[in-house]
């Protein structure tokens, strides 16, 4: 989130997309109510299903699963024609007034950009953005048009690519009736005016399809618009589906980032430290920083092994090999028998996997698998005769080590608004459970033993580990590894204030800049610290620390003028005071406080090298404008672009995967969205071992439209057979059975004068647990977006029928 | 009258049912074998074991889209058909103003299940006892709020001093009008003489499955006029509770039984 969760309170227009924030985030619910009641908020929920927050929504708007872009773009388009526009903070704030180079093209019959061409490699098409980039003068600098009337100019060419996202057409593509979708871009674009502020709230119904970076993007061009970035109230607001996934992200959990957002290294373009900080820094912006961090990091990783000499043991760092690495990908070699093992930790991929029976079947092709986790889940288990599989046939070793709950081990999580707040251990763990940090520490432990006595490929990777966690009674320290996170100077171990003491040289050791300050006071680190606000705009300081530096509201300079006056003086993030010539805050604020407004006005987007907001991002691999592309699995063809296939950016790692053909349209006719129910969680290995919880959510179920279910026969609660492409081979049609739930918050949706009817499943079940149910996912597909090969779980085919 | 109530704004109800979790884990209540009938909603009926449950209903008139939830259970009657309905005098009206069962002079007639408007009594075969929502009574003595409030995460369910609840309750049934919700109401300020469990409903009571005039049933009231003054006839009372009760499980186990042949 750029915002934080007590923001929710001051905002004017809420906008639920992709995201059930009553269901799944419910305390959400708390300042969205707050807004509604204080400040006559609306709340708008943009959704397929009439879901829980649709429920207590001001405006409901359908829409068919895998066209959020359309509908943003749609209201991209309604915000240029009618001039709704935040002019003064478009013309200052972003890259609106930019000049592309002239070659910058669309193919409107194809539906991609200029630079189009084959990638092999991937089985897929890239991009050459050469066109794509701004004009620059002479000196380099780049050529702008504060009038905004250029035609090469960023917002003529925006209003060039969205001419043809009108409401009819929209309305088309989504299946959201005309007045619906007019009446929710009108009520949005309200917050385009100064003092207003709109919110747009999202997780995975967002993210989770093969055009999901388009689709963030999208958001984050509305809210640029609409002059939305860095003030109370507004933001582009991810809403994390776990306590801690946020923690595990700026950590890195994703192959390809080191702790706090920096690239992985490649061995073909960062072969050496200096290769990775010329590629990597950028001329200017905060990044320019990079090095800095960087050298930390490996001073935290490789301790004293790591000096100016040896790069800082840069060369023992794992680099990739250009080769996507993401789930999927990794699934798909070890399918191929190139994975000897794994270690699943917390993950259950046998059930939350895309194509996750597929998932299931691969796993056998390993030596050994280890599953860390609270309970024997589905991926430890896919062996056995529940899973479906012959145990005779499989020789893969399975290991289960079993973790402590989160409220049985103490540590910080990060939540979605980057608080990192401590948590107490609130019992001991049963039996032989014991803490992940405790696990990897032995682990670790054991592995630098062996590398040390017996050698292996890259020993020094391991070996060379600066690895001290080690407290009293064979526990772990866990101060020991706050302290390396936070920061600490080489020479004396003290810890460093924040990031802004962080160096080059090898002087200051630090896991994660982002991090830096959360704790660097040992007797009260800031992540520990409970101390209300008593009076201000909620962003109670001194409560636990956000980062970076406890900043609440990130890119807070443009929530004032160029002259320091704030958009909104009720809810000022900061201001200038004319009479004592200083910035006044209510939070840290983001930007250079000792320069004159004027100057820090011209770069409120610290992290960017331009400084201003990207209406137009040569950064996004699948071009520099969001773009309506169908999902992999989709019942018609692209409406605004007649030859465009889905994302043609997207990798495509399985041939005959997805349904392509008409008449494999009518074989599954159905559009399918997978989600999550608040009395379940994720895989629902934690939950359907709760019986409280099985007790009010006992089985999967599939959501049906009344509609529908009488054209099929299929009555409440019958047991239905679900089948997709993923589960059809050789002329073999495999299916999942479920209870049928026949609702009036599914209506069929009119999509270019053709009846669709849309289907939802919880994913939540397993073969597992106490309370067991097909896996849902064994009918999505193994496709993902080419930003992040995140998978497409939430728009594909599938056909229903009634079974007995 | 109540001193403290609970306001359930089921205008505010996201169907979470944090409530009902936290009402089985506080009062450690076993979980009940449930099977997906097509709601949400689950159990499906109240018991010993299921003193509340969000109740979920669903509706699309003309295109218009309703899916109400909202907490329900005992409502803590001031006029309790339940007390009136007992004939051991087991269910009684706390100090707190909570209506309370004492398990030991309770004899499982079942009378007060059937006495009940809002049918939120539950009753167990096994033990014969009638069970229902305590308020959290031991909590309240304690200066604790009920478990399900103190759970509910968006503002639904506040608990309070009666007054400043009410007029908590009035202001949000006018904002609600002014929203355009014109069935928008207060229910359980002049039902049954009011209700320690008071509810804003943003349509009819009707539609969130509560009775719309629910009542103390006049059997019940001349029953307990009866029997009030006349003490002695209570222990007859009792003998033909219990009696009645087993002709009627054994009964029920041979329709039971009956309908399992048919099966086979």
């Amino acid at each position: 989130m750029t915002n934080h969760w007590i923001d929710y309170q001051h905002s004017d227009v809420i906008m639920a997309i992709g995201g059930n924030t009553a269901e799944n985030h419910p305390i959400s619910m708390k300042w969205i109510e707050k807004a509604r009641d204080e400040k006559d908020a609306k709340l708008i929920t943009v959704d397929p299903r009439f879901n829980r927050t649709a429920a207590v929504s001001d405006l409901y708007v359908p829409l068919r699963p895998g066209t959020n872009t359309a509908y943003l773009g749609g209201l991209v388009k309604y915000i240029l024609d009618n001039e709704l526009y935040h002019k003064e903070y478009v013309e200052h704030y972003t890259n609106g007034t930019y000049l592309i180079e002239e070659g910058f093209d669309f193919n409107e019959i194809e539906g991609v950009f200029s630079g189009i061409e084959d990638d092999p490699i991937r089985n897929a098409k890239k991009y050459d953005r050469t066109t794509w980039q701004y004009q620059r003068d002479e000196n380099g600098e780049i050529k702008i048009d504060p009038t905004m009337e250029d035609p090469n100019c960023v917002l003529q060419l925006m209003r060039r690519h969205y001419e043809k996202y009108s409401i009819e057409n929209i309305s088309k593509i989504t299946g959201c009736p005309e007045d619906v979708l007019e009446e929710s871009y009108e009520l949005f674009s309200t917050t385009g005016k100064a003092g207003k502020a709109g919110n747009i709230l999202y997780a995975m119904g967002i993210t989770q399809f093969t055009h999901g970076a388009q689709n963030v993007r999208s958001i984050a061009v509305v809210q640029l618009l609409l002059g939305n970035m860095g003030l109370a109230g507004g933001g582009v607001n991810a809403q994390r589906g776990q306590s801690n996934v946020q923690g595990a992200t700026d950590m890195a959990i994703l192959y390809h980032i080191i702790p706090g957002y920096m690239s992985t290294p490649q061995q073909a373009t960062h072969p050496t430290l200096n290769d990775y900080n010329e590629l990597e820094t950028p001329p200017s912006g905060w990044w320019t920083n990079k090095p800095k961090y960087l050298v930390s990091l490996l001073k935290a990783f490789y301790g004293e092994n790591a000096t100016p000499g040896n790069e800082f043991g840069y060369q023992w760092m794992p680099k990739l090999d250009g080769r996507d690495h993401s789930h999927i990908a990794m699934y798909k070699d070890m399918s191929e028998g190139k994975v000897e093992g794994m270690i699943c930790w917390a993950d259950n991929p046998a059930v939350s996997g895309p194509t996750a029976g597929a998932k299931r079947e691969y796993s056998s092709k390993l030596k050994w698998l280890v599953s860390v986790d609270l309970f024997e889940n589905e991926t430890a288990s896919f062996w056995k005769r529940e899973a479906g599989a012959n145990p005779e046939e499989i020789d893969t070793e399975v290991f289960i080590l079993p973790a402590a709950a989160s409220y049985e081990r103490e540590g910080n999580k990060a939540n979605s608004g980057r608080w990192i707040q401590w948590q107490w251990k609130a019992q001991e763990a049963p039996g032989d459970c014991k803490s992940d940090l405790w696990i990897v520490n032995e682990l670790f432990k054991k592995l630098q033993q062996l590398y040390r006595e017996e050698g292996g490929t890259v020993p020094e990777q391991i070996t060379k580990m600066h690895w001290d966690y080690d407290g009293p009674n064979g526990e772990v320290d866990i101060v020991k590894v706050c302290r390396e996170i936070n920061g600490y100077n080489v020479k004396d171990g003290s810890l460093v204030n924040n990031f802004l003491d962080l160096k080059y040289d090898g002087s200051t050791a630090c896991g994660n800049w982002l991090y830096s300050g959360y704790y660097n006071n040992l007797e009260k680190p800031p992540t520990k610290r409970r101390i209300r606000e008593k009076e201000g705009i909620g962003s109670h300081l001194e409560w636990s620390f956000a980062w970076p530096l406890n900043r609440r509201v990130v890119y807070n300079r443009a929530s004032a003028d160029p002259s320091g006056k704030p958009w909104n003086p009720d809810v000022p993030q900061v201001w200038w005071d004319e009479a004592e010539g200083r910035w006044k805050t209510n939070d840290v604020p983001d930007f250079n406080v000792n320069i004159p407004p004027r100057e820090s006005a011209k770069i409120p987007f610290i992290m960017l090298p331009e400084g201003q907001g990207r209406l137009f991002s040569a950064f996004v691999n699948d071009g520099p404008f969001p773009t309506h592309y169908e999902p992999a699995d989709s019942p018609v063809s692209n409406f605004l672009y007649p030859e465009a296939t889905y994302n043609p950016i997207s990798q495509r790692f399985y041939e005959d995967h997805v349904v392509e053909t008409e008449e494999e349209k009518e074989r599954y006719p159905y559009v399918l969205t997978t989600y999550r129910v608040v009395e379940h969680y994720q895989s629902g290995i934690m939950t359907r071992n709760m019986p409280w919880l099985i007790e009010m959510m006992p089985e999967l179920f599939v959501e049906i439209d009344e509609e529908l279910a009488a054209e099929l026969g299929i009555k409440n609660g019958d047991k239905v057979a679900i089948e997709s492409k993923r589960l059809y081979a050789n002329g073999d049609q495999k299916s999942i059975e479920a209870k049928a739930c026949v609702t009036k918050r599914l209506t069929p949706l009119m999509i270019n004068g053709q009846k669709k009817h849309i289907v939802g499943m919880p994913f939540h079940w397993g073969y597992m647990g106490k309370s067991t149910g097909a896996v849902a996912n064994d009918l999505t597909p193994s496709v993902g977006d080419p930003n992040t090969t995140i998978p497409e779980f939430k728009a594909s085919l599938c056909n229903i029928r009634r079974v007995g | 009258m109540k001193a403290q109530v609970c306001l359930i704004d089921a205008s505010k109800c996201i169907g979470c049912r944090a409530c009902q979790a936290a009402c089985k884990q506080w009062n450690q209540l076993p979980a009940v074998k449930t099977e997906f009938t097509g709601s949400y909603e689950n159990p499906p009926q109240y018991s010993c074991s299921t003193w509340t449950k969000v109740v979920f209903r669903e509706y699309n008139e003309n295109g218009r889209i309703q899916w109400l939830m909202s907490k329900q259970g005992c409502m803590h009657c001031t006029d309790a058909a339940c007390k009136l309905a007992c004939p051991t005098g087991a269910i009684y009206h706390t100090d707190e103003g909570t209506v309370a069962i004492d398990r030991i002079k309770c004899i499982g007639c079942n009378y007060c299940a059937a006495a009940c408007p809002f049918q939120v009594v539950g009753f167990d075969r096994v033990t014969n006892r009638a069970e229902k929502c305590t308020f959290c009574h031991d909590r309240l003595v304690n200066g604790l709020q009920p478990a399900c409030s103190a759970a509910c995460p968006t503002g639904s369910l506040v608990f309070g001093e009666e007054r400043e609840i009410i007029s908590k309750a009035q202001a949000r049934v006018e904002r609600l009008k002014y929203k355009g919700n014109n069935n928008a109401r207060i229910y359980g300020l002049d039902e049954v003489d009011g209700t320690a469990m008071l509810y804003v409903l943003a349509d009819k009571p009707e539609k969130y499955g509560l009775p719309a005039d629910p009542q103390v049933p006049l059997g019940t009231r001349i029953w307990s006029a009866i029997y009030g003054p006349l003490r002695i006839l209570v222990v007859i009372a009792v003998g033909f509770g219990i009696w009645a009760n087993l002709t009627k499980n054994k009964e029920l186990d041979k329709a039971k039984e009956e309908a399992q042949e048919e099966k086979e």
